[in-house]
């Protein structure tokens, strides 16, 4: 259990400092990746490619047949279908995104780097969590 | 199209994205879940509780440590965590929020682990959001 915890933990530690590297806690950077039109930044493509490789590389070697260390197995979506959640979700999640250049990660990973700046924007997305939550059950 | 190349990290990018998929895959084979943080947050909101909110905490505790951890050895610097002004930003805060709870999903879960999977879903999602969120950036340069 103490283990279990210990992994998660670490798991944390190395996504948040994948992020910091990846330049996605810098809000113009990720918004540069969204501006297209504009003068526009691909680092943002290179990060999925980088996060899918190694990830996508594991899921089938490891992951597809195999069990986790901790766990009895393992926890996977099993929604398959493309339904109007999935969409108007994506859509609004969108909109915010590129509105202000922060997705839920690097939320978190600003915590400890500057609490007072980030805390508006983490306490409205933890509403807007929630809402959505209830919002989602009933459409 | 217009690359801006003074701001291109491609090395520093694919490194850190690199970290990224490597924490995903490690929760994977550990605790045997999705590295999903609009999921794992929502997994803390009220009235949840029991032992699935202790790997969540330790998980979310791990993410605020890492970036401190650079800090710290004088790796990483940032200038400002939120760049938007007021109004615009409370409306995106409330967006990501009701958007990933209503999608099921954030740039990790769909993003990273759902395109490691070939999940048709998260293709979907993040095809959908990386489309909206270039149309805000859109609307907000280059028409105001």
């Amino acid at each position: 259990m103490v283990l279990a915890l210990l992994s998660a933990a670490i798991s944390g530690i190395i996504f948040g400092i994948g992020l910091a590297l990846a330049g996605m806690l810098n809000p113009a950077k990720v918004a540069g990746f969204l501006d297209i039109f504009g003068l526009w930044d691909p680092s943002l493509m290179l990060v999925m490619a980088g996060g899918i490789a190694v990830n996508a590389a594991g899921y089938f070697l490891f992951v597809r047949g195999g069990k986790p260390i901790f766990a009895s197995s393992f926890s996977l979506p099993e929604a398959r279908q493309i339904d109007k959640k999935l969409v108007i979700g994506s859509v609004l999640f969108g909109i915010g995104w590129g509105l202000a250049g922060l997705c839920p990660g690097p939320v978190i990973a600003s915590i400890g780097l500057d609490p007072a700046g980030i805390f508006p924007f983490l306490a409205v997305m933890l509403v807007g969590l929630k809402l959505g939550v209830i919002i989602r059950t009933r459409i | 199209m217009t690359i801006n190349w003074a701001e291109f990290t491609p090395l520093m990018s694919f490194s850190g994205g690199a970290l990224i998929g490597a924490a995903a895959l490690f929760l994977m084979l550990t605790k045997g879940r999705i590295m999903g943080v609009s999921g794992i947050l929502a997994g803390l909101l009220p009235p949840n509780s029991s032992f699935e909110l202790f790997w969540r905490l330790a998980f979310i505790f791990g993410i605020i440590a890492g970036p401190l951890l650079l800090t710290g050895f004088g790796l990483y610097t940032i200038e400002a965590v939120t760049v938007a002004k007021d109004g615009v930003l409370y409306l995106a805060a409330l967006l990501v929020g009701l958007g990933t709870a209503i999608g099921s999903g954030c740039t990790s879960g769909h993003g990273i682990c759902g395109l490691s999977r070939l999940s048709l879903r998260s293709m979907m999602a993040v095809a959908t959001f990386v489309s909206a969120g270039v149309l805000a950036v859109f609307v907000m340069r280059h028409l105001f």
